[in-house]
C-alpha cells in the first residue's frame, strides 16, 4: 500500500472531547486513519472506546473537537448520516438475526428488489449470488448461503458483518472488539479479514484491548486511559512490548510487581 | 484447506437434502396431515367421499385464513389474542349498522373495516409504544371487546345476536362473494375453500418473497439486530397485527353473511385455535421461524380431525384431546428440528 503521504487522511479525529454530565468520557482525543491502513484503538475498560465509536458512528456528537474527512470538515449527526459518510460499525453483536439464511440476514434492511408496483419483491437470486461473491472475496466459501447464520462460527459470523458493510459501499470500517469473545484461532480468522479488508483499501478502525491482536495488524495506534490519550503512534515508533506496557498501565504494573514481589518475599520468610 | 473443503462439500450435498427438507417448518404439519387423513379415511368411507372431503375442508378453511394472519404475526413475535372476538366485532358492526341503522351495506363494510383495523392499529402500537408483552395487551383487548360485542349487542337488539342480514341490500352479491359454492364433480364446495388457497398462497409469498416477509423475520428472530440495520421495527410490527384484523374483518363478515345472523359470543376462545394451528404448522412461540403453508396445514388437520371423529362414529368430546395430542407433538418436533438445524453444522 504506497500511500501519498500528501494526501489527506481518510478520516482525522482531531482533539475531540465528551462530557456525560460532569463525567468527562473522552479529553482531547486525537489520530488519523488512512485508506489501506488500520488504526488500532486500544484501553481498558472504561478508557472510553464505546464513547469513541459512537461518536464516530454517528449515535453522539462530540462536545470539543472536529472530525475531517478527506480533509474536509465533517458533522455526523446520526448513524444515518455516518452510513451515508460511508462509515460502517460492526458491533459486537453483529446486528445479525441467527435464525435466518445467511443471504436474508446479508441484505437485511437493503434487500435488493426486481418488478414494478406491485410485483416488487425480493430478489432472492440476487441475493444470493452477492452474498456468495462477496464472502468468496473475503476469501470465505460459504458453500450453502441457506444455511441460518446461527449455525456459522464466530469467526464466520464475523465475517459476514464486514463482507456486507463492504459491500455497502463503507470506506471506513470500524470494528468494535472482533476478536474478544473468540478462541485464538478465530481470532487470527478475524485478524485476516482485517488484513483483508485494509488490502481492498478501506480504512479499518480496530477496537481492542488486546495488543497481541492489534500489534500483526495495525499501522497506527492510539492508547486510551480513562478518557485521555496515552499516545498515538506510528508501528515505527513502538514496540508490541512498549504497547503491552502502556496498555497494562506502565508504572503502575512496576509498582504492582514490587508490591507483589514483597509480598512474595514476607510470605516466604 | 481446500481439499478439505472439496471433500466436504460433497458430504454436504448428500447431507443436504435430508437437511433441507427436515429444516422445512411446514414438514411436520406436512406429515401429521397425511397421517390424520390416513386414519380417518381408512376408519371412514364417508370421510373420503368427496361430500366428506367438502365437508372438512369447509371449517379448514375459514380457520386456515385466521391461521395464516396468526402465524405471520407470531412469525414477527407477537400474539394477538383478541384475533377471535374482533371476527365478532368486526360481523357484529356490519349487522347492526344496516340491520337497525338503514346504512348503505358497503359503507358498514368500510366502517367495520376500519373499527378492527383501528382495533388492530392499537394493539401494535400499545405493544411497540411500552415494550409489555403482547400477551397482556392483547388480553386486555380480547376482555374489552368481549364486553363491547355483548353489551352494545344487547343495547341496540335486546338481544344476543344480531339478525336479518340476508335483508339489506346487496345481500346477493356479498353472498355470491363470500358465502357461495362452487361445484366440482357434482359437489359443492364452500368458496372460502378458495379464499383460503388464495390467502395461504399470498401470506406465503409475503413471507419469502418481499422485503416485508424478511423484516417480519428479522423483527421475530431478533428486534435490536433489526432495529441496527435499519429495518422499520415499528412499522413492520403494527402492520402484522392490522393484517390479523384484517383477516378478522373477512371471516366475521363471512360468517355473518353465511348464517344471516351473528352471535355476540362468536369467536370467543378461538384466538387459541388460530395460535394452535400455527404452531402445528412449525411456528415457534418465541418468533423469527414458521410459514404460512404450515399454519394452513395446521388448519387442515384441525378440519379433518374435528369432522373425522365424527364420521369415524366415535364420541365428539375426543376431538379436543386429539388437538391438544396434536399440539404437543408438534411443539416437540418443532423443537427437535430447529435444535437439529442449529447444532449440526457447527
Amino acid at each position: 500500500m504506497a500511500e501519498d503521504p500528501q494526501t489527506a487522511p481518510l478520516l482525522e479525529i482531531r482533539d475531540v472531547s465528551k462530557m456525560f454530565g460532569s463525567v468527562i468520557s473522552l479529553h482531547e482525543i486525537s489520530t488519523t486513519v488512512r485508506a489501506g491502513q488500520v488504526t488500532c484503538v486500544l484501553g481498558d475498560n472504561g478508557a472510553g472506546k464505546s464513547t469513541l465509536i459512537k461518536i464516530l458512528s454517528g449515535v453522539h456528537q462530540p462536545d470539543h473537537g472536529r472530525l475531517f474527512m478527506d480533509g474536509r470538515p465533517i458533522r455526523l449527526g446520526s448513524p444515518r448520516a455516518a452510513l451515508d459518510a460511508g462509515i460502517a460499525t460492526v458491533y459486537q453483536d453483529l446486528a445479525m438475526v441467527p435464525l435466518m439464511a445467511v443471504w436474508r440476514n446479508f441484505f437485511l434492511g437493503s434487500e435488493p428488489t426486481k418488478g414494478w408496483g406491485p410485483w416488487r419483491r425480493f430478489d432472492g437470486d440476487e441475493a444470493r449470488r452477492v452474498t456468495r461473491e462477496e464472502m468468496l472475496d473475503m476469501g470465505i466459501d460459504i458453500r450453502d448461503p441457506e444455511q441460518p447464520v446461527g449455525t456459522l462460527s464466530g469467526g464466520e459470523r464475523q465475517s459476514v458483518a464486514i463482507a456486507r458493510a463492504v459491500h455497502f459501499g463503507a470506506r471506513l470500517l470500524i470494528l468494535d472488539e472482533p476478536t474478544s469473545a473468540l478462541g485464538v484461532k478465530q481470532a487470527g480468522v478475524v485478524l485476516k479479514y482485517i488484513v483483508q479488508a485494509r488490502d481492498r483499501g478501506l480504512g479499518v478502525i480496530f477496537i481492542t484491548h488486546n495488543p497481541h491482536h492489534a500489534y500483526p495488524v495495525g499501522d497506527r495506534f492510539l492508547l486510551l486511559k480513562r478518557g485521555r490519550s496515552l499516545g498515538d503512534f506510528a508501528k515505527s515508533e513502538i514496540s508490541v512490548a512498549e504497547l503491552t506496557r502502556l496498555m497494562a498501565g506502565g508504572a503502575e504494573l512496576e509498582q504492582l510487581t514490587h508490591e507483589l514481589e514483597r509480598v512474595g518475599v514476607e510470605g516466604e520468610s | 484447506m481446500s481439499g478439505i473443503a472439496v471433500a466436504g462439500d460433497e458430504r454436504l450435498a448428500r447431507v443436504g437434502l435430508f437437511r433441507r427438507l427436515l429444516v422445512k417448518p411446514e414438514l411436520g404439519s406436512l406429515i401429521g396431515a397425511v397421517v390424520i387423513f390416513v386414519l380417518f379415511a381408512s376408519l371412514s368411507d364417508v370421510f373420503r367421499s368427496k361430500e366428506g372431503v367438502a365437508n372438512w375442508l369447509d371449517p379448514a378453511s375459514t380457520l386456515g385464513i385466521m391461521a395464516v394472519a396468526v402465524a405471520l404475526l407470531m412469525i414477527g413475535g407477537h400474539f394477538d389474542l383478541s384475533a377471535g372476538v374482533q371476527v365478532a366485532t368486526a360481523g357484529i358492526t356490519s349487522g347492526i349498522l344496516t340491520t337497525y341503522y338503514g346504512m348503505n351495506t358497503w359503507l358498514a363494510l368500510a366502517v367495520s373495516l376500519a373499527l378492527v383495523l383501528g382495533v388492530g392499529f392499537l394493539n401494535g402500537y400499545l405493544v411497540m409504544r411500552t415494550g409489555l408483552p403482547s400477551f397482556i395487551i392483547t388480553l386486555g383487548m380480547f376482555l374489552m371487546l368481549q364486553g363491547l360485542n355483548l353489551g352494545v349487542t344487547k343495547l341496540v337488539t335486546n338481544t344476543v345476536q344480531v339478525n336479518n342480514f340476508d335483508k339489506v341490500s346487496g345481500y346477493g352479491a356479498l353472498h355470491a362473494v363470500l358465502a357461495s359454492t362452487f361445484t366440482i364433480a357434482g359437489t359443492p364446495f364452500q368458496i372460502a375453500i378458495l379464499w383460503w388457497i388464495l390467502v395461504t398462497i399470498a401470506g406465503s409469498y409475503l413471507l419469502l418473497k418481499t422485503r416485508f416477509g424478511n423484516w417480519i423475520f428479522a423483527v421475530g428472530g431478533d428486534r435490536s439486530a433489526s432495529t441496527n440495520v435499519g429495518v422499520p421495527v415499528r412499522r413492520t410490527t403494527i402492520t402484522l397485527f392490522m393484517l390479523t384484523s384484517l383477516a378478522a374483518w373477512f371471516i366475521g363478515n363471512t360468517q355473518i353473511v353465511r348464517l344471516t345472523s351473528i352471535q355476540a359470543q362468536t369467536g370467543i376462545g378461538q384466538e387459541l385455535i388460530y395460535i394452535v394451528a400455527a404452531v402445528i404448522g412449525g411456528c415457534l412461540l418465541t418468533g423469527g421461524y414458521g410459514s404460512a403453508i404450515g399454519a394452513s396445514l395446521g388448519a387442515l388437520i384441525f378440519g379433518m380431525t374435528s369432522q373425522g371423529i365424527v364420521y369415524a362414529g366415535w364420541d365428539a368430546d375426543w376431538f379436543k384431546f386429539f388437538l391438544g395430542a396434536m399440539l404437543l407433538l408438534a411443539v416437540l418436533a418443532n423443537q427437535f428440528v430447529r435444535r437439529y438445524a442449529e447444532t449440526s453444522r457447527r
